[in-house]
């Protein structure tokens, strides 16, 4: 069976998810490893609802037999078990060779997700935090790291090998579209192969619960063009440029103060490595972990109440007059 | 033979419990104990499932604030951890409790007076965590409670010690419940009831009772660990200091693997004896099904990887796991099919308890063909920690264990009581849970191949998820309103039910020869064993003579082949597994404040325990063991 016809059983099998399976989703893989295992779920559909409609054919054939049995004197003294004795060496020769097509499917899914080897991979590094994404890029020809958050680009068509780790709890790192989830282990780093195949935006989230606002610990995936991804990545690697006008500045110094803490935003004094990297954050898609667009309005709001739209997140809440959060809402707008 | 009122009387006279709350407080009527197990596991049911159903209203919308998140996780963790270590297992225990002597034909179990600790400690467990509960300690880290997130840095506080110390001391009451019916199996079996001879409900009880012994030291030991890393900063579960977070979870899932068949194994000891019942014929491949049974039992403590196919163990041995685990559905495949076979070759009679039969074949398969998805070490990346196996996991609990656990309710439910429950609210119930639970339930496979992960309190709109979980929520409110027309049919029955006799269905089994409901003693007579269905073959039954009516005595066989070794003095009332059970719980719950409580509540245990065993003299008064008509 060629692979579309895979895909067209797979959809009829599932009629009601026709039409809403979406960005965040294994039944729409959109890279090599979500493909293979797509296509290891659509054999397991296959074989598993045969069986299953065997199975509830043999009921159906339980009762009518049984009914009948009950009109016909001494049809209900194990006449006929020898058969029934074959039957049961038969069925588990079936259950048997079907484990086997299941099993080898798996396994060879299995070495499919890590086919490429790592080989001339792109490499990144992504941190589970309570609950954000720490993301860096190695840079191919400086081999610095770039530092960014909550907000992954691939390149298509290239493999990109991530090195999983965690700061303090252990979390998931799932994007089905591209690809299966993997842990995040405090003392430990896993590695996962990434080799999208179709361009968008796809939504990761993160798969283990890490507690409070596990919920609210979601990242947007970008896949581009290489050529659109380098010329991101080489922006990604500059220091902030702020606007210049009054505001901007008046938010630029009062975010020296409590939030370069925590924050840090390259080429500013401020350097702070608790929570993510703002450097680039107008560029981003979202805010806090996908919990607001990214919106000047966003921005301001989760300024002014980050414990009332996520409760327990470990940004505070600031008190900042009406002025300086707008002033600093406006200047983290202007850092694209 | 029909026992005269002489004898009556004097069984009456050495089997009785004192009058009143002294009597109840010092039992050791395993029936007695057993039915305080069922109704306590029962009443826990629902108030789990009343959190279950507060949290699907919760997601039926998306963003919304209507529960927060810290109410939300500690919902899920009191449903999780109260459904599997307060409900599931005791409830499979308590129904051994219940029913082994009884199908036995012997008076009591091997062990009396650790019947009644094993309830008392597990009381404590259900009082320790529902009490939390209203005192606002509340775990909230899931039933799993992963550290590093349950360790000492990230859960400041008691929830998690309150956790970990009611799983630890009520594993223990799962431990001498086990104990006693693995005990009471091998040694208390009636005079020709040979191994071979054995009904396969006993059979399941004993494997599961096996794998509770093995499995439960694990959790038992895990849960001390983590609590010791909270308690007296030892560093197990702590990476920056050499400890290792993936350790916690091989142990945990050690036991949480064969706890799904500990759970399973005892449902299909139900399943087999209401199709053997209701078939009107000899279960068809009995050693097939017995087979299984036991390789289900050894094959499950070989595959709790499968729990951590995420956590990025090596790759090669993760398919030697998916390989491992598929090769369950071979066992349980049969089992089902030899079930099937039997109704078609038999004469069915659809009343209500194999209705619950007919409605678990078709639902747990289900549950077992997504957990053959889920044992494949690759599709699993994409299946676990998501709804699909929310989904899975109750096809496999409820559609597994549940569905056949209310089966055997409505089947033993006249011989404890003595009345029928109402067929036609019996068929009302059956359809609105098993209606309702597929309602509510199959749509949460799509979700999980949607993409939406477990365990979140919210999530965005947008996703496409809302119609589904609209879906689900509506399927679980109505089989929420089934449980309880099944709760009432069992109360109104209680007292409005007809009379019915000794053996309403005609079953197999010892159980059905006592009378309804069963007197302290079960049976007068204990009976000589001659064929699997000895109701149905014996006409002329034969009796083991020589045993003690005047104490409390028991006969004692061999494990193979159940010849009569010796008589055995039966424990009487007593408080003192009360006491310890009271003095263990008091230590373990002082535990969760300071470590100085291990200490000092060592000294009461001490004292309870030599109570317990203190000796006592028994002196053989009657003649030499006998067979006679």
């Amino acid at each position: 069976m060629d692979r579309t016809a895979m895909k067209r059983l797979a959809l009829l099998s599932a009629v009601p998810l026709a039409g809403c399976v979406g960005i965040q989703s294994p039944l729409s893989p959109g890279g090599d490893q979500a493909n293979a295992l797509h296509d290891l779920f659509v054999l397991m559909m296959i074989v598993c609802g045969s069986v299953y409609l065997l199975v509830v054919a043999g009921l159906g054939w339980a009762i009518l037999r049984a009914r009948r049995n009950a009109l016909i004197p001494g049809a209900a003294d194990g006449t006929g078990d020898r058969r029934r004795d074959r039957g049961v060496l038969i069925a588990a020769g079936a259950i048997v060779v079907g484990l086997t097509v299941l099993i080898v499917g798996s396994f060879i899914a299995d070495r499919a997700l890590f086919a490429t080897g790592g080989q001339g991979a792109m490499q990144v590094r992504v941190t589970g935090h309570q609950w954000w994404w720490r993301i860096e890029y190695r840079d191919p020809s400086s081999g610095r790291w770039i530092e960014t958050a909550n907000e992954l680009h691939l390149p298509r068509g290239r493999t990109t090998r991530v090195s999983l780790g965690s700061a303090d709890v252990i979390h998931s790192f799932w994007v089905p579209n591209v690809a299966g989830k993997l842990d995040m282990i405090p003392g430990r780093r896993n590695v996962l192969d990434l080799t999208p195949r179709i361009d968008g935006w796809f939504r990761g989230q993160c798969a283990e619960f890490c507690g409070l606002q596990h919920a609210h610990m979601a990242f947007d995936v970008k896949v581009e063009d290489p050529a659109t991804f380098d010329a991101w990545l080489a922006r990604q690697a500059q220091p902030a440029v702020a606007r210049t006008d009054t505001v901007a500045a008046r938010g630029e110094s009062v975010f020296a103060g409590p939030c370069a803490t925590c924050h840090a935003v390259r080429g500013t004094g401020a350097t702070g490595r608790a929570g993510p990297d703002l450097t680039h954050i107008a560029s981003r898609r979202s805010v806090a972990a996908g919990t607001l667009p990214m919106t000047r309005g966003g921005l301001q709001g989760w300024i002014s109440k980050p414990q009332a739209l996520k409760p327990g997140t470990g940004m505070p809440d600031i008190p900042l007059d009406a002025r300086d959060a707008d002033a600093v809402a406006h200047y983290l707008a202007g850092l694209r | 033979m029909t026992p005269d009122r002489e004898r009556l009387d004097q069984l009456a006279v050495t089997w009785r419990d004192p009058p009143g709350l002294r009597g109840f407080l010092t039992t050791v009527d395993h029936k007695r104990i057993a039915a305080r197990y069922i109704v306590t596991a029962l009443l826990l049911m629902f108030l789990a499932g009343m959190l279950a159903l507060d949290m699907r209203l919760q997601l039926s919308v998306a963003d919304n604030t209507r529960m927060g998140p810290q109410l939300y996780n500690e919902s899920f963790s009191l449903h999780g951890s109260t459904m599997l270590f307060l409900v599931s297992v005791p409830v499979m225990e308590a129904m051994a409790l219940w029913l082994v002597p009884l199908m036995l034909g012997t008076r009591n179990m091997a062990f009396p007076r650790l019947g009644a600790f094993s309830f008392w400690l597990y009381f404590g467990g259900v009082l320790t965590l529902w009490v939390a509960h209203a005192a606002d300690i509340t775990p909230d880290l899931g039933w799993f409670e992963y550290p590093p997130l349950s360790g000492p840095a990230y859960s400041p506080g008691h929830r998690a010690d309150v956790w970990a110390q009611m799983i630890t001391f009520t594993e223990v009451a799962a431990l001498a419940a086990s104990v006693n019916v693995a005990a009471t199996i091998l040694k208390m079996r009636p005079p020709g009831m040979t191994l071979a001879r054995m009904p396969v409900f006993l059979w399941a009880m004993l494997v599961a009772s096996i794998m509770t012994i093995l499995s439960m030291p694990a959790i038992m030991l895990v849960t001390s660990m983590l609590i010791a890393d909270r308690l007296v900063s030892t560093h197990f579960f702590v990476p920056a200091t050499g400890g290792d977070v993936v350790l916690f979870q091989h142990l945990f899932w050690f036991f949480g693997h064969p706890e799904v068949y500990i759970i399973f194994v005892p449902a299909t000891g139900f399943v087999s004896s209401i199709v053997e019942t209701f078939s009107r014929r000899r279960l068809f491949g009995h050693n097939v099904i017995v087979l299984s049974i036991v390789s289900i039992g050894a094959l499950a403590f070989g595959l709790w990887v499968h729990h951590m196919f995420a956590v990025g163990l090596p790759r090669l041995g993760n398919d030697f796991y998916t390989a491992a685990s598929m090769a369950i559905a071979l066992p349980a495949g049969l089992q089902i099919f030899c079930w099937i076979a039997t109704m078609g070759s038999g004469r069915l009679w659809l009343a209500t308890p194999m209705l619950w039969i007919l409605g678990f074949v078709a639902t747990f398969v289900i549950g077992g063909l997504s957990g053959i998805m889920t044992a494949s070490a690759a599709l699993d990346l994409q299946l676990t920690d998501t709804y699909f196996i929310v989904a899975h996991l109750h096809y496999v609990l409820i559609g597994g264990a549940i569905f056949p656990l209310f089966g055997a309710f409505c089947y033993w439910y006249p011989k404890a009581t003595g009345r029928l429950m109402s067929e036609r609210w019996g068929r009302v119930a059956f359809a609105m849970i098993v209606g309702g639970f597929n309602l509510g339930f199959f749509p949460m496979h799509l979700l999980g191949l949607m993409g939406m992960p477990r365990r979140v309190y919210t999530y965005p709109s947008g996703m496409g998820w809302d119609l589904l979980n609209q879906v689900a929520t509506a399927g679980s409110v109505i089989a929420v309103a089934g449980g309880l027309v099944f709760v009432a049919n069992a109360l109104v029955s209680y007292w409005r039910g007809a009379p019915s006799g000794r053996d309403p269905w005609r079953g197999s089994t010892l159980e059905w020869a006592s009378p309804s409901p069963p007197p302290p003693w079960n049976l007068a007579f204990t009976p000589v064993v001659r064929s699997l269905t000895p109701m149905w073959d014996d006409g002329q039954r034969q009796v083991m003579d020589g045993i003690a009516i005047d104490r409390r005595e028991m006969l004692v066989t061999s494990v193979m082949d159940a010849t009569p070794l010796y008589r055995q003095k039966s424990a009487g009332p007593s408080f003192w597994p009360l006491l310890a059970a009271l003095a263990v719980s008091a230590m373990f719950i002082g535990s969760i404040f300071t470590p100085w409580a291990i200490v000092a509540g060592a000294l009461p245990i001490g004292a309870a325990l030599t109570g317990w065993f203190w000796p006592e003299r028994h002196r053989a008064k009657t003649g030499p063991l006998a067979v006679r008509r």
